[in-house]
């Protein structure tokens, strides 16, 4: 087949408005990066784009160097170590159970957990259980509430759905029963959905801020995601909420661009590997229905 | 299969499930998987004695649901009752329509109402349309290294915290920052973006697209890996050109999951990214930056008006209700493609 000539123009516009467009979503990571290695100067001048200006690394120094940030750090590997671990339980047992097609109740169950993706029940009366639960300040509030993701169990029930049954009758022939088949036939023999569900779940659990920043009031147990916003809204400069007035102080560019790059580091070093899974993932989840 | 252990060779392979279980009813062996068999194999009782250990995988699942989140749904009864902090979380004594009455006449109510609709309209109107473009372009790409990698760095943006997205989008508007480097470049003065109510809608859906078109191609590039590629061949037969191809094969092909997400989004309108407004905005432009979740969690968590808070936030939740299920009805009527 051959193209026509307009249609060769056309490949070629395409595959140059294709590179202007990657290159306009890298930009605001490499300005990032280069203003994590420039100096303070040279970026309140507005010199500063994709190249360091005035290069150096003390900087990395000056943030590394505060315990607060190490150890806000730390908790957000424990919360997203300890949520996912949680999670994994829940949304596993759950999508299991509600893949076998022969269960009683099933389309009840099911429909209770899909409704909770189109209504919920909102800011105010989520807070008032945390507190009523007694979850204020403890590590809880961040891993508790979000416990199960409707989509992700969706996924993970697709999956079930097209698992051999012969293989699962056969083992129970053999006397496993139904955790017997769930936990040494089933398990092993999913490793490719578990992996892209615990990546789902670490991702959003490392990303996430707004539990910390509802339910935390003590600095020693907010994860970084928290300390790396109260260093914007002390660079915005025009809100302090809850009373953060002594953090509201100015707080140099470079300082912000290496902590934004630290916070993200695991994600940028480890994207290149896990992005297929996360793509086979939300396919996955898509061709249910 | 013909795996045969120590069982006793006429029990069914489903009764088998419950293992040390009471031997079932007399009728149950006749109905192996428990569906064409008599009336007795459909009762509860039955269920529940057969799966019992499938139901005990859904005890703790659905009581994390129960918990913490038909419990909140419960909750916006304090929409209707006097709640006072400490108080029970259904609060104190009914008020009737007190809260809904006093967001109807709250002047800051109807601002931040229209600037909800206003973002999100926006946001369907520009995020829905682009990463069908976008997954359109991709998919007349000839080079599967160069269609890799360019997907890969369309995704990028969508695994960031939206704290980092929020300092960049602070970064890029700050006053040394790059879109005020270009605007030096042509002699213009600065601009204090953030500080101007006019610059937000534009800014705020900006980092939006940024953020979200890559990742929204996904769905739409598996679809078209579906459309059977015989059809190409016989629209080129009857010479259809490159655009005529497009236009009555692959658009059809992918209308199913535009339908469907389209629902989706139509559903989610209302529910513009409360974080990310929340760490973009300031007093300054909330005349165009504060929306409903804003104001709910001002008026709730920062001055503890629980009630007054709860009460907009079920409005706003309903609406969202309401507009998936007619977006889902419509749907339904117009063409099958529904979510359900």
């Amino acid at each position: 087949m051959q193209d026509t000539r307009s249609y060769t123009a056309f490949r070629v516009v395409n595959g140059l408005a294709i590179i202007l467009i990657c290159a306009a979503t890298l930009y605001p990571f490499l300005n990032i990066i280069a203003q994590a290695f420039s100096s303070e100067g040279y970026i309140n001048s507005g010199q500063v784009s994709i190249i360091p200006r005035g290069f150096n690394i003390t900087t990395f120094d000056v943030v590394m160097s505060d315990s607060m940030f190490w150890r806000n750090y730390a908790n957000t590997v424990i919360y997203t170590v300890v949520a996912t671990a949680i999670a994994m339980v829940l949304t596993t047992s759950f999508a299991y159970a509600l893949s076998k097609r022969h269960l009683k109740g099933r389309g009840f169950f099911i429909g209770v957990a899909v409704f909770t993706m189109f209504f919920n029940g909102g800011l105010i009366p989520n807070y008032v259980l945390i507190n009523a639960l007694g979850m204020t300040n403890t590590m809880w509030a961040i891993v508790l509430p979000n416990a199960i993701s409707i989509f992700n169990l969706l996924v993970m029930k697709a999956f079930f759905e097209n698992f051999s049954t012969e293989l699962e009758e056969a083992a129970q022939i053999d006397g496993l029963s139904t955790y017997g088949v769930l936990w040494r036939i089933v398990i092993p023999l999913s490793k490719a959905v578990i992996a892209t569900m615990v990546l789902f779940y670490a991702v959003s659990f490392w990303n996430a801020w707004f539990q910390a920043f509802l339910y935390l009031d003590r600095r020693e147990l907010y994860p970084v995601t928290v300390y790396l916003r109260n260093l914007l809204a002390g660079a915005t400069g025009t809100e302090q909420m809850g009373g953060e007035a002594a953090e509201a102080t100015q707080i140099a560019s470079n300082v912000r661009a290496v902590t934004m790059l630290l916070t993200t580091l695991p994600i940028i070093c480890l994207y290149p590997f896990l992005q297929k899974y996360f793509v086979r993932g939300i396919m996955l989840g898509s061709v249910k229905q | 299969m013909t795996v045969i252990g120590q069982t006793e060779g006429d029990t069914s392979a489903s009764t088998r499930g419950s293992g040390a279980a009471p031997p079932p009813k007399r009728s149950a062996p006749s109905a192996p998987g428990g569906r064409t068999g008599t009336r007795a194999t459909h009762t509860w009782r039955y269920a529940l004695k057969k799966d019992w250990r499938l139901y005990s995988l859904l005890v703790l699942p659905l009581v994390f649901l129960l918990i913490f989140r038909y419990l909140p749904m419960a909750g916006n009864v304090i929409a209707f009752r006097r709640f006072r902090p400490g108080s029970s979380i259904f609060g104190d004594e009914w008020v009737g329509f007190h809260y809904i009455e006093m967001f109807i006449n709250d002047p800051t109510f109807w601002r931040v109402f229209w600037n909800t609709v206003i973002l999100g309209g926006l946001t369907l109107a520009i995020c829905f349309p682009l990463p069908i473009i976008l997954a359109l372009m991709f998919n007349e790409l000839r080079s599967n290294a160069f269609k890799r990698v360019a997907q890969s760095i369309s995704y990028l943006p969508h695994f960031m915290s939206i704290v980092i997205v929020a300092g960049i989008v602070l970064q890029l508007t700050s006053l040394n920052g790059t879109f005020n480097q270009i605007l030096g470049l042509f002699g213009a003065e600065s601009i204090a973006f953030m500080q101007q109510p006019q610059w937000f809608r534009t800014i705020y859906v900006s980092s939006e697209v940024w953020q979200t078109v890559g990742w929204g191609t996904i769905l739409y590039l598996a679809a078209l890996t579906t459309i059977d590629p015989q059809l190409y061949e016989a629209a080129r037969i009857d010479g259809a050109n490159r655009w005529k191809q497009m236009w009555h094969v692959t658009l059809p092909g992918i209308a199913p999951t535009m339908v469907v997400l389209l629902i989706l989004n139509v559903g989610t309108f209302m529910a513009v990214g409360f974080e990310k407004v929340l760490l973009l905005y300031n007093p300054l432009i909330y005349s165009t930056a504060d929306i409903i979740a804003t104001y709910v969690y001002r008026v709730g968590i920062t001055s503890s008006n629980f009630s007054y808070a709860t009460a907009i936030g079920l409005f706003e939740a309903i609406i969202g209700l309401i507009l998936i299920l007619s977006a889902n009805g419509i749907a339904r009527k117009m063409g099958g493609n529904s979510l359900w």
